[in-house]
């Protein structure tokens, strides 16, 4: 395959590879080899995000027609500001787990379903890869599918250190199908009053024909269905059972991953299929989806600070950090939805890192409950460095990346007048910086539990989980001071959405 | 016109299966007893297929027959031996809230049909925009005679590739999570040590328990069935192209046929056959069949599942042979799932009585 060949059907590879990957890693008898099968695949579905990445920075938005078949007869996947940042994501996220997850995955899973779990895991990478990549309605819920279901398998496989993932994953598959199955009534209805499945050309029909209550309803099956993906407040009741009881690889990869996608296709139905600013979505975004993203960023917050459980704490904050997306795309502006789209990415960096960090606790100390963090800051001081890093990145303290988010955020509430967002999104900082500081409090000011000898012990963390945990710190730090990648993208996508109206 | 009737005799058809189907879906909610639960979910798949043959969807009837009516009541009822015979009462807070969430949801479907397009209005948007492109498009792209073989295998190929994927991921949940190859028995399965170890002493033949090789009609029977039930799932497969099938409902049938054999000869025998790993191999066999293709129309210069580069003096011809080297990728991941799928159930349990059944 010469070079120029891989280039240019880098759209199509950059799924592909890990499909295919994954359909042979299962395969693979030996753990060791599959999962450097595994990291190979990801390396290189990571490269090929990259020349995509380069592609849309030059200015290039790119289109690449499955099977030759032009649009809208065959399947068209597009790739735009929104969604490269996606697919960078996802797929860097993906090689960070497979880096940190191999020690914590051996004590996890018995060694002869490896090779199967990892091949397993790619399939999940490839399919939130193509479900951000598609461009096409129909496509997107075969990919959900394909990332749900292995999703789903791979949240049980924690059950060897702790039944409970058995009914979590239980919860989250019906949960999950429930929300797949209305999104694909959607989907179905939108066919019924379009006649056509391409995202592009449904907006185009829909901007030509006007709607009417099937489109009305179609809207509705789909908000529902992705917001159940998303864990849009009251619908994130699955999550922090299936982030707490997973393996520690799979929480941080679904953590960083999972949820950012389907909001980013809920981004993608609000504003580019039904185009922003027809009344029913106005009046959706300001008395249905506001107030919810304000109630999950307390609720869930308080839920959070009550936690004992890390894992738990930190799914329950995730949920109230979707608030804040959520919070931001209600606003229907480009600054609320740039602000959206960069507290997404920034979010997976910081939630990232602190599911490692936890994982590499857990590893060393076995550590699950806040109270067995005591003296983590002497016994494991690079982890609770990290952890602590991440932390702040949380509660938004400047030069973390969390800043900027919140930075933003509060000035697109400012811009639009919507002054009790802005005391929402203080008061659930403060109850951030609660349950983060009770982590360092406990991690730092804590003496660590004595052995025999009366001697602190040190525990030495594996090597690679450490490398994964602080490129994601690094990161953490990095976007604080060079937020021009996010920035950059995440404005041009709001701009092209919102600008663009939606064709 | 020479119509005697007022009504179409069709919609009269339509009106009756959807009754019934109502009917049925309304006594699986208020029954309890799951054994004829999914008896019921047999019955239900096999109305809607033949409403879908009513309504002209010939292909999406055969899956739903072969699928819902075929293969997943016996997926259901293996799953339903490792677990209870009865599901357990809900608490009324529960069933009200289930009860209001489908009212909202039936609400909000029967609204949208105020402005539907009426039932088989040629002027709706379904029917003539790209539903209409793919009818006229065929005949001069792919030459196949039945359209929805051309739409899934090659126009929209790659969602079937996906979906490929996705029985693909089934497998590997069951093989993860039940295992295929275990013949160990869990803890929570006393009740069965007990029970195979009376039928040890009654039938004194432990090795065979797990079969109905008691039953000489059945042996007979199942004998002479299954070569045609193989012979048949062929058909299908390479049919595909000229009328209802594909791999997908090949697959199914010629899992169907591997799965009558294990019930009457017992799992033991049929694992020699067709040994788990085989099985495991051949799901992701299938899907390395299907992406292979569209690396191979990549490596010869064209997109992804391009077909048209297989053969370049010859468009349909190369489609066809596209088309066709993705179906078998599809039956060979289909079938070799659900072998797995059962042998996840089947391999969880050590017999199978005939009260069971």
């Amino acid at each position: 395959m010469s070079f120029e060949m891989l280039l240019s059907n880098a759209a199509a590879l950059v799924v592909v590879v890990p499909l295919l990957g994954g359909a042979i890693a299962m395969l693979l008898g030996s753990s060791r080899l599959a999962w450097s099968w595994s990291l190979i695949c990801a390396l290189v579905t990571f490269s090929l995000a990259l020349v995509l990445l380069a592609g849309v920075l030059g200015g290039q938005n790119i289109s690449y027609e499955m099977g030759a078949w032009v649009s809208p007869l065959g399947i068209l996947f597009e790739i735009d500001a929104l969604n490269v940042l996606l697919i960078t994501l996802v797929s860097a996220m993906g090689l960070l787990a497979l880096l940190y997850g191999l020690p914590t995955i051996d004590q996890e899973v018995d060694r002869h379903q490896h090779a199967m779990f990892f091949g397993t895991f790619l399939i999940c990478v490839a399919g939130l890869i193509g479900v951000s990549i598609t461009g096409d309605a129909f496509n997107v819920f075969v990919f959900l599918e394909v990332s749900s279901i292995s999703t789903y398998v791979l949240v049980a496989m924690g059950s060897k250190q702790n039944r409970q993932a058995l009914t979590a994953s239980f919860n989250y598959l019906i949960l999950g199908t429930i929300g797949a199955t209305f999104f694909v009534i959607g989907v179905g209805l939108l066919y019924m009053a379009t006649g056509t499945l391409n995202m592009a050309d449904i907006s185009r029909v829909l901007a030509e024909t006007g709607s009417d209550r099937v489109v009305r309803a179609a809207f509705a099956f789909i908000v529902i269905g992705l917001g159940l993906k998303t864990a849009m407040f009251p619908l994130h009741t699955w999550l922090p059972n299936a982030y707490a009881f997973s393996p520690s690889m799979i929480g941080v990869f679904l953590a960083s991953t999972a949820t950012k996608v389907a909001l980013y296709m809920l981004i993608r139905f609000l504003y580019s299929v039904f185009s922003a600013g027809q009344s029913f979505e106005t009046a959706m975004f300001d008395y249905v989806l506001a107030p919810m993203a304000v109630t999950a960023m307390i609720v869930c917050s308080v839920q959070a600070s009550f936690q004992s459980d890390v894992r738990r704490l930190l799914a329950y904050s995730s949920v109230a950090q979707i608030g804040y997306m959520l919070l931001g795309l209600s606003m229907g502006t480009v600054a609320g939805l740039a602000a959206a789209l960069i507290h997404l990415f920034n979010h997976a960096l910081m939630k990232g890192a602190l599911f490692m960090a936890v994982g590499i606790a857990g590893l060393g100390l076995g550590v699950v409950r806040i109270s067995e963090m005591r003296g983590l800051g002497k016994t494991m001081p690079l982890t609770a460095a990290g952890l602590s890093i991440a932390g702040l990145s949380l509660m938004g303290v400047p030069l973390t990346a969390g800043f900027i988010s919140k930075y933003y955020l509060v000035i697109a509430a400012l811009e639009r007048g919507w002054w009790w967002a802005v005391v929402a999104i203080v008061v659930s900082s403060v109850l951030a910086i609660f349950y983060v500081g009770r982590m360092i409090e406990v991690m730092y000011l804590q003496e660590p539990p004595k052995t025999t000898d009366d001697a602190a012990v040190t525990v030495r963390s594996p090597i690679l989980p450490l490398i994964a945990l602080y490129v994601l710190v690094i990161a953490n730090v990095w976007f604080f001071f060079d937020p021009s990648l996010p920035m950059g993208l995440a404005n041009t996508a709001a701009n092209e959405l919102i600008g663009g109206g939606g064709s | 016109m020479e119509m005697s009737f007022p009504i179409d005799i069709f919609v009269i058809i339509d009106l009756i299966l959807i009754s019934m189907l109502l009917v049925v879906g309304i006594a699986i909610v208020r029954l309890n007893n799951l054994f004829v639960i999914v008896m019921l979910y047999g019955v239900y798949s096999l109305l809607a297929a033949t409403w879908f043959v009513s309504l002209d969807a010939v292909d999406v009837a055969f899956t739903e027959a072969a699928v819902g009516a075929g293969i997943s009541t016996v997926l259901m009822l293996g799953a339903m031996l490792l677990t209870s015979r009865e599901s357990k009462p809900t608490t009324p807070i529960r069933r009200w809230t289930s009860l209001l969430i489908v009212l909202v949801t039936g609400i909000a479907l029967i609204y949208a049909t105020f402005d539907m397009p009426a039932f088989g209005d040629p002027n709706s948007p379904a029917n003539s925009y790209v539903g209409l492109m793919y009818l006229k498009a065929t005949i001069t792209d792919i030459s196949v005679p039945n359209v929805v073989t051309a739409i899934l295998a090659s126009y929209r190929g790659f969602d079937t590739f996906g979906e490929v994927v996705v029985v693909l991921t089934a497998g590997l949940g069951v093989m993860l999570i039940l295992g295929i190859d275990s013949r160990r028995s869990r803890s929570g399965e006393v009740e069965n040590k007990d029970a195979i170890a009376k039928e040890a002493n009654t039938k004194n033949k432990p090795e065979k328990i797990n079969a109905l090789n008691h039953h000489i009609v059945l042996q007979v029977v199942a004998k002479m069935l299954i070569p045609i039930i193989i012979l048949y799932a062929l058909y299908v497969h390479f049919h595909g192209d000229y009328g209802p099938g594909g791999g997908f409902q090949a697959g199914v049938i010629f899992a169907s046929a591997i799965i009558l054999y294990s019930l009457i000869f017992g799992m033991d025998q049929t694992r020699r056959a067709i040994p788990p790993k085989l099985v495991q191999f051949g799901s992701a066999l299938g899907v390395l069949i299907y992406g292979g293709t569209g690396i191979i129309t990549i490596l010869m210069g064209g997109k992804f599942l391009d077909y048209n580069m297989l053969d370049q003096n010859d468009t349909i011809h190369a489609q066809h042979m596209g088309i066709l080297m993705i179906e078998v990728g599809v039956l060979v991941t289909v079938a070799s799932v659900m072998l797995s799928i059962y042998y996840g159930f089947a391999g969880r349990y050590r017999q199978l009585k005939d009260q069971n059944w």
